[in-house]
């Protein structure tokens, strides 16, 4: 029993080092409801320990002294109906008292009304896409951590597997409304500083809500599985004081009218397989490469090979058009909406020219936007 | 009663119906001492071969970036170690005890349907069989988790997931045969005296599971065929394009699943309340409230399916009901962890291997209960779902309590099945060496959750990496402290120690009358209980 009693006291040792070491406890986060929700973790968490300590106190009281060894002989009694409805009794009271503080948290975090800003939220695989009703901003979130680091060939970084391309920025001191939703499979968008995890389940939209008291960036992760990179699929959110936000939006804004010139002006020149090649390695990396490997030899059965593929050696149009459209009931992604002129051409210049793949093909942008075109003359 | 043990020598001898030789008398055995044997067999098999797949999870989370496997194969591995460990290990254990002994603890000669028993066993290494090979095939074994959420498990599944669907099905049906067979054994083949009161708690359980099975199983059958006819006929149950809802496959899912639940823990309950009263020689305390409190656990297992699912968007009403349900579910489960108190209270206590195991089930499901209850607060599960609090806490209820009760069970009764007395020694090593290392496994699992790693990845971020190491070095342990329990089973069927009839002097019921090992046959003329 000696060693029985030693694992005991290191457990509780483990307990009290833990429970106050606030990197291995729920974050208080930065946010009331957050601070609230922790509350609520902590009051339940000291009532779990106190009723486990009087319990097992009591048994192991039993253990020590009732034991044969010591000459314990059996006693009689089998039942107490007094003792058996008070203990009945009082586990229910302890309940409701708990119960009261859940709800009235509950209650508010589900009161998604009067908010400053909303933001739609889209989970696909496996990035986030985040689009500012009413402002015109919208853009993808993709996990920015090197291969090479989750490879082992480089050393990892401080953020490692929870740092993206462009973080998410909304003000502090605001109620900033999310709309969730998905365009594949079940996606959940988790922040632990806010208290926010909820669902993106495609085809249905769903609200959270949050309103952040400091500014400062936090990381979180998709949190309902979702296919074969849902490890890879961070949430970064960028707060900013309200001042700094506008100017931020207006500066994405204007950034879009600057990029839709240049996209414009690309369709006049040729550019140099060099460039598009360059281009093309950098989003095949960043989009197509978690299915179709970065070798292109894709997996077996799950998602189908690039290299030597027919679709990708053969016919031009077809392959812009898969590009572009997807192809639904499959995990190939509409890419039109994803990724500019520029890109399209570049990745499919890159494919076509890559891995023993030797069309020599050069695709420009101005073949993508005929492609376009294309489309739309065929719609009317 | 009568001296049972000379009644059943003295019945073994005029037997012309002992068994058949060689692999014909397990084929087609139709003796439930038999068929009891095959399912616990088979269940260790299952636990050793899902425990593999566990290691595998473990080697690659023990440092981060990735290292030994790709992350489609990861994901393969946490779904069937989760489909095995549930449907392989833990269920058909505990089926394999209800065949051994809920006839000789009611005193009746075999299962009411023999020939069912014995189907309901053999397919069951068919439906694993089915369910392995897939893992082999182009495309790889089903990757999306043990629940298997549409349209992850549809649309975005590989071809493969058509085997998937068949084994499960074919689990589902070996599960309500042998509910079936356990529901029309209690009820129609007590011996006379055995009244509904005096039934062992082990049999009480396992009447309430057979129910729970019985009407959950076939929730199971029909999700999965809807997943199956989404994903290759078309049809869109959970296809929001087709005027179906992805939500809707979970509430079936966890209809069934949080029933399924209780199955695996109610028979352990039984098994607790057995070894508890036999090891403090007294009576069990609260014997009926025991009944009503199992009762009551087993109807609110299906009206708190939801709490599996808050963050999928449900109404206010919804989350306020399934957590007070939820919540209210720790009543009934208290007075079973105060009444094995009560029992242990001034009782004259000795710690052999079994009660060792119930100990330690006590604390440790418990402290699964109170992860559970904090689980239920609805604003707090927001932060806690779907992270390695959640596998803490279920790996706490289904290993430290599921798994230690069958490992309880198999040290209380292997002496009645084989004949001989297990190695006390070998098994105290198992037992502390299982119990050290497990908490090192699950009890850090935790810190992680709580700190905000989500379940179900294969790779980390870096302020995750010394806990993962310590929970994978644990698990590496508790994994090998396994190989000790085989060896203590099959060294105890080889030979050792006679075990007399009664091998526990404070153990009560009616299968300590018949002989050690039990014979072939036991109480072909029924006792008379008084």
């Amino acid at each position: 029993m000696k060693i029985a009693k030693l694992i005991t006291i290191a457990m509780c040792l483990l307990v009290n080092m833990f429970a106050f070491a606030s990197d291995y406890n729920m974050r208080t986060g930065v946010t009331d409801i957050s601070n609230q929700v922790y509350q609520l973790h902590m009051t339940i968490f000291w009532i779990c320990c106190v009723i486990g300590l009087i319990v097992f106190s009591v048994m192991f009281w039993a253990l020590i002294h009732h034991r044969r060894s010591k000459g314990a002989e059996p006693a009689q009694f089998h039942e107490s109906t007094k003792v058996e409805i008070l203990w009945t009794a009082i586990p229910f009271l302890i309940l409701v008292a708990m119960a009261v503080p859940a709800t009235k948290t509950l209650i508010a975090m589900e009161d998604t009304d009067k908010a400053d800003l909303t933001i739609k939220v889209t989970g696909s695989q496996w990035k986030w896409h985040y689009e500012y009703l009413g402002h015109d901003v919208d853009f993808y979130s993709l996990m920015s951590t090197p291969r090479a680091q989750i490879d082992n060939m480089e050393s990892k970084t401080e953020h490692y597997l929870l740092e993206v391309d462009k973080p998410l920025v909304i003000p502090t001191g605001k109620k900033v409304r999310f709309l969730l939703t998905s365009d594949d499979v079940i996606h959940s968008w988790w922040v632990p500083d806010f208290a926010v995890k909820k669902d993106a389940n495609p085809g249905f939209i769903n609200e959270a809500w949050t309103n952040v008291n400091e500014p400062g960036t936090y990381r979180g992760q998709c949190a309902e599985l979702c296919g074969k990179d849902h490890g890879f699929m961070p949430v970064v959110v960028e707060a900013k004081p309200e001042a700094e936000f506008q100017a931020w939006l207006a500066n994405e804004k204007a950034q879009n009218v600057l990029a839709a010139q240049q996209e414009a002006a690309l369709l006049e020149q040729t550019l140099s397989k060099e460039e598009l090649m360059t281009t093309g390695e950098r989003v095949y990396m960043a989009y197509c490469a978690a299915c179709h490997q970065p070798t292109g030899l894709g997996l077996q059965g799950v998602f189908p090979a690039l290299k030597g593929s027919p679709m990708v050696t053969g016919d031009l149009q077809a392959h812009i058009e898969i590009i572009m459209e997807g192809r639904p009931g499959t995990a190939m992604q509409a890419f039109a909406k994803q990724l500019s002129l520029k890109e399209v051409a570049g990745v499919i210049t890159y494919k076509r020219n890559s891995w023993g793949n030797d069309t020599g093909e050069v695709i420009q942008p101005s073949q993508i936007q005929a492609y376009l075109d294309d489309k739309q003359e065929k719609a009317k | 009663m009568t001296s049972s043990t000379q009644q059943a020598a003295h019945e073994q001898e005029h037997d012309h119906h002992g068994p058949a030789s060689g692999i014909k008398r397990w084929l087609f055995t139709t003796n439930h001492k038999d068929i009891g044997s095959l399912y616990l067999l088979f269940s260790l098999l299952m636990f050793l071969i899902g425990g593999g797949m566990a290691m595998v999870i473990r080697a690659e989370l023990f440092q981060p970036g990735l290292q030994l496997v790709d992350p489609h194969f990861f994901n393969q591995m946490t779904t069937v170690h989760g489909l095995i460990m549930v449907f392989g290990a833990v269920m058909p254990a505990f089926t394999g005890l209800a065949n051994w002994m809920v006839p000789m603890m009611i005193g009746a000669p075999d299962m009411a349907l023999p020939r069912m028993n014995n189907w309901s066993f053999w397919i069951l290494p068919f439906a694993f069989l089915i369910l392995l090979s897939s893992l082999f095939m182009e495309g790889g074994g089903p990757a999306f988790g043990w629940t298997f959420y549409a349209p992850l498990s549809t649309t975005y599944s590989n071809d493969n997931t058509a085997l998937f669907v068949f084994a499960v099905h074919i689990m589902g049906v070996s599960s309500i045969m042998g509910a079936i067979n356990v529901i029309v054994t209690i009820v129609n083949m007590r011996a006379p005296g055995m009244t509904w009161m005096k039934l062992p708690l082990f049999v009480w359980t396992w009447l309430i599971t057979a129910f729970l099975l019985i009407a959950v199983m076939p929730v199971l059958a029909g999700a999965v065929t809807m997943v199956l006819t989404d994903k290759y006929f078309g049809t869109s149950f959970f296809d929001a394009a087709g005027g179906g809802d992805p939500v809707m496959f979970q509430h079936i899912f966890w209809f069934f699943g949080h029933p399924e639940v209780y199955i695996m823990i109610l028979p352990a309950f039984g098994v607790i309340s057995t070894i508890v009263p036999t090891f403090s020689r007294k009576k069990l305390f609260g014997y009926a409230s025991m009944v009503y409190a199992t009762s009551s656990i087993a109807l609110l297992s299906f009206i708190v399916w939801a709490h599996h699912m808050f963050t999928t968007g449900m109404p206010l009403a919804g989350e306020l009901f399934f957590m007070y349900a939820t919540m209210l579910i720790s009543v009934p489960t208290g007075v079973k962890v105060f009444n094995w108190v009560a029992t242990m209270w001034r009782g004259s206590i000795s710690f052999e291997v079994p009660m060792l195991f119930a100990i330690a089930f006590i604390v440790l499901f418990t402290l699964g209960g109170f992860s559970g209850l904090m689980l239920a607060i609805t604003p707090a599960d927001f932060q806690y779902h779907d992270t390695y609090f959640v596998v803490a806490h279920f790996h706490y209820v289904l290993v430290t309590g599921a798994v230690f009760s069958i490992m309880a069970a198999a040290y209380y009764w292997l002496p009645k099945w084989t004949g001989y007395m297990y190695s006390e020694t070998l098994a105290k090593w198992h037992f502390w060496l299982s119990l050290v290392s497990v908490n090192i496994l699950f009890f850090p699992m935790h810190f992680v959750g709580l700190a905000g790693m989500p379940r179900r990845i294969p790779d980390y971020a870096l302020q995750f990496a010394d806990f993962n190491a310590l929970i994978s070095i644990g698990g590496f342990a508790f994994g090998l402290s396994q190989l000790l329990f085989v060896a203590v089973v099959f060294k105890c069927i080889a030979g050792g120690q006679r075990a007399p009839a009664k091998v526990w002097d404070g153990a009560e019921g009616l299968e300590w009358d018949v002989a050690s090992p039990a014979p072939y046959h036991t109480f072909s003329t029924p006792p008379e209980v008084k």
